[in-house]
């Protein structure tokens, strides 16, 4: 029998792919689970695995061709019926193996897998609008789309549909004839579970009044890439109230002691021990000091995270990529150095997984690399705070009477001031400085940082 | 058709079993001259000796262990335990012994005791008086238990408990004894181990008890009528074998399902009842099985306003009906 492959869910915050390539073409027997197609997110690019065996019979959307998740792209012949129910298993495997949501560690509603419309309860229990097994089953039986059902006015708890709705509304529908739609009603979105990074409703709407192009002037489409930053930046800006505080930091001891010994430590561990290895190091200590930092603002409460996730920002040519360092805080210094190094070179090969950009709770990002010495990031989507890490700078410094010349750096947390205040923020800062700067240098080991 | 108190269903029902068939005994703590605790075996010892009506020391595992001999040797006895509170030192006895005989006997002997036992809370009851054992034997495999609701049933069901041929654990609820009265058919009045009856018909919500719950389910549904919501009561009656088809064919009537008992609600016998309607009868739901059941705490608490907290009272069924019911 004839079924669709549709563009599965591939992130959290992914709400559309890119065909990049075709591994099979129309008429190529296809097994289950072999590669059937290379899509391009806005964040990884993914080999999609057949959902189920068979032979590809059409191909609906060509390459470099960007359609919406759920979208259909290509249609198969299976031998059994029974594969028809496998039609889903991209979608679902897709999620469980990308998005282990904040929602499901935090006891909240799981991910939402049709959009049913939200509703809240009357006890005030986000519960996202779920249509029952019964009403489920009295659709199929007398066909009605799952849509349709589901734009229905609820009478049960919350507004959600009863069976005592459906057999209204096929009551009512038998009297006006055949116009089945006339009820229903477009499903408006299901709200996130706590903490999860979900698009904006909709696509960013084009700019009001949008400057008209000018002689000479030159439209350049949006990567998913870029469209993806640019959802996410103005979402952040939009809901989350952003506070700063900036202190400066002496890492002069950090510095020489890095150059020191830097040659070695590469021999020995065969990567480079960055600074910002002791960045993050400096800030897993901090945020179990200040766990306020590695949390997220849910209307039900902040949800404080367990897991000391830390993303760090990689530039790229086509724009800025955020990797994580999974349970930093669990890891010594050349464990996260060399989870850097992976997450870099990955990153620069187009080959980082879903896992490596997913689930972080904190974020890092060094604009100091390029000379910044002074900057205030936009938080990611889902987190409380981001850290940046400006360039170390010779300065004139006062030292007790005298003055001498120090390597000074700006270490910079715009965070979420509905969770906390300034003054935990510059505790936090205040902490992290305490640890680089409090570094002994000499022949300490790398394990005494 | 007289109406008797649920206690005096229960007294009558021994001595008709006794006049019945003279291998029927009662043991247990005060049975013959006092008549028992509640009153369960009164007349009992004047009319028929102590030869089949015995008082036993204060040791209920010899109690059970005792009757289970008997039961071996051909008699029917009646073990009462004073308070279901009291049964766990029987625990090993009952389990070990009486549960596992026709098995382990490879089906030649059974093991016709009736355990009988007061159980649930009343006013003041506090912890060594108020326990709801129901769920540990319902566990078991090889004995049946049984928990009536009324003063009929009290009386049917312990009949047919005498008659059978395995282990029964009677559970009766001590609030029920003096409180619950009604009409008893006269004579030998059997109600068969095993059928669960439907004891209120209605369309909105299920809901499945017994015991004092039952009583206090039914009194709840006459007050929701008014407000429109109607509730279908169900009487689980006998736990262990359980009529999944009454529950069944409930759920399918009014999609919505409510199981209510007064033990401890983690791993309660009620869990049982609603994990059977979220595995056969999934299609049938218009909303999550919801359990009523008491707290998590060791033992109903004395003190007064504590002892609000733990019961599930009319309040609370009540509520809890309305949020199911969406209304």
């Amino acid at each position: 029998m004839p079924v669709e492959v549709k563009m599965p869910q591939l992130g959290e915050s992914t709400y559309e792919g890119t065909i990049g390539k075709w591994l099979k073409q129309p008429g190529e027997p296809v097994e289950r689970f072999e590669p059937l197609v290379e899509i391009i997110t806005d964040k990884v690019n993914v080999e999609m695995p057949a959902p189920f065996g068979g032979t590809l019979t059409e191909i609906l959307v060509v390459e470099g061709t960007t359609v919406n998740v759920g979208t259909p792209i290509a249609m198969m012949e299976t031998a059994s019926g029974a594969a028809a129910t496998a039609a889903e298993v991209p979608s679902e495997k897709g999620q469980a193996a990308a998005a282990p949501t904040a929602g499901a560690r935090a006891g909240g509603p799981p991910t939402p897998v049709a959009s049913g419309p939200a509703r809240q309860t009357a006890d005030g229990e986000g519960e996202r609008a779920r249509l029952s097994p019964v009403v489920r089953r009295l659709a199929e039986e007398h066909g009605l789309a799952l849509d349709e059902v589901a734009g229905l006015q609820g009478s049960g708890t919350g507004g959600r549909v009863t069976k005592d709705d459906v057999l209204k509304y096929l009551e009512q529908r038998k009297g006006v004839s055949a116009r089945p739609a006339a009820m229903a009603t477009v499903p408006p979105r299901a709200p996130a579970p706590p903490g999860t990074v979900v698009p904006a409703p909709s696509r960013p709407t084009p700019a009001p009044a949008a400057a008209p192009a000018g002689e000479g002037d030159e439209l350049v489409k949006l990567t998913p890439l870029r469209r993806s930053i640019a959802q996410r930046m103005a979402q952040s800006k939009r809901e989350i109230p952003h506070a700063y505080g900036v202190i400066e930091a002496d890492i002069t001891t950090l510095i020489r002691w890095r150059e020191a010994h830097k040659e070695q430590w590469r021999a020995r561990e065969g990567v480079n021990i960055t600074l910002t290895a002791f960045f993050i190091k400096a800030a897993a200590e901090a945020i179990k000091v200040f766990p306020m930092a590695n949390s997220v603002w849910t209307e039900d409460g902040i949800l404080m995270r367990k897991a000391i996730n830390i993303g760090v920002g990689i530039a790229l040519d086509e724009g800025l990529i955020v990797a994580v360092v999974k349970h930093a805080d669990q890891k010594s210094l050349v464990g996260v150095a060399k989870d850097l190094d992976g997450l870099g070179r990955r990153a620069r090969d187009g080959k980082l997984t879903l896992d490596d950009v997913q689930r972080g709770t904190f974020t890092i990002t060094n604009p100091g690399v390029f000379g910044s010495i002074w900057s205030m990031p936009i938080i990611v989507p889902g987190q409380a705070a981001i850290l940046a890490t400006d360039a170390a700078v010779k300065r004139p410094v006062v030292r007790g009477e005298g003055i001498a010349v120090r390597d000074i750096m700006h270490l910079g947390l715009s965070f979420d001031h509905r969770i906390f205040d300034g003054a935990v923020a510059v505790q936090f800062l205040n902490r992290m400085k305490a640890k680089l700067e409090g570094f002994p240098g000499g022949d300490a080991a790398l394990t005494d940082f | 058709m007289p109406e008797l108190r649920y206690i005096d269903a229960i007294n009558q029902a021994h001595h008709e079993e006794f006049a019945r068939d003279e291998r029927v005994v009662v043991l247990g703590e005060d049975v013959g001259r006092k008549g028992g605790v509640f009153g369960a075996t009164t007349g009992l010892l004047d009319k028929y000796g102590e030869g089949r009506v015995i008082d036993s020391p204060l040791a209920e595992s010899s109690i059970a262990g005792v009757a289970i001999g008997m039961a071996a040797n051909g008699l029917l006895p009646i073990a009462e335990f004073q308070f279901a509170d009291f049964i766990h030192p029987a625990f090993n006895q009952i389990v070990s012994e009486a549960a596992r005989m026709r098995y382990r006997s490879n089906n030649a002997f059974g093991c016709p005791v009736v355990f009988r036992t007061p159980y649930g809370g009343a006013h003041g009851t506090a912890l060594y008086h108020s326990q709801s054992i129901e769920a540990f034997y319902a566990h078991v495999p090889g004995i049946k238990v049984v928990v009536p609701s009324t003063p009929a049933d009290a009386k049917g069901l312990l009949k047919a408990a005498v008659r059978d041929p395995d282990p029964v654990m009677f559970l009766e609820h001590k609030r029920m004894y003096r409180i619950v009265k009604g009409d008893v058919p006269e004579g030998d009045h059997v109600v068969p181990i095993g059928p669960a009856v439907v004891r209120r018909e209605g369309t909105d919500v299920s809901v499945f008890a017994y015991g004092w719950m039952l009583y206090e389910a039914l009194g709840v549904a006459e007050q929701l009528a008014p407000d429109g919501i109607s509730v279908e009561v169900v009487d689980v009656r006998t736990l262990v074998p359980l009529d999944k088809g009454t529950i069944l064919k409930s759920v399918a009537k009014t999609s919505r399902a409510l199981v209510i008992y007064e033990d401890n609600r983690f791993c309660g016998y009620g869990a049982e009842i609603a994990a059977l309607i979220a595995e056969e009868a999934f299609y049938d739901l218009d909303a999550p099985v919801r359990r009523l059941a008491g707290p998590d705490v060791p033992g109903i608490p004395f003190s007064k306003p504590l002892e609000e907290w733990f019961f599930i009272d009319r309040a609370k069924i009540a509520s809890a009906i309305r949020a199911l019911a969406g209304l």
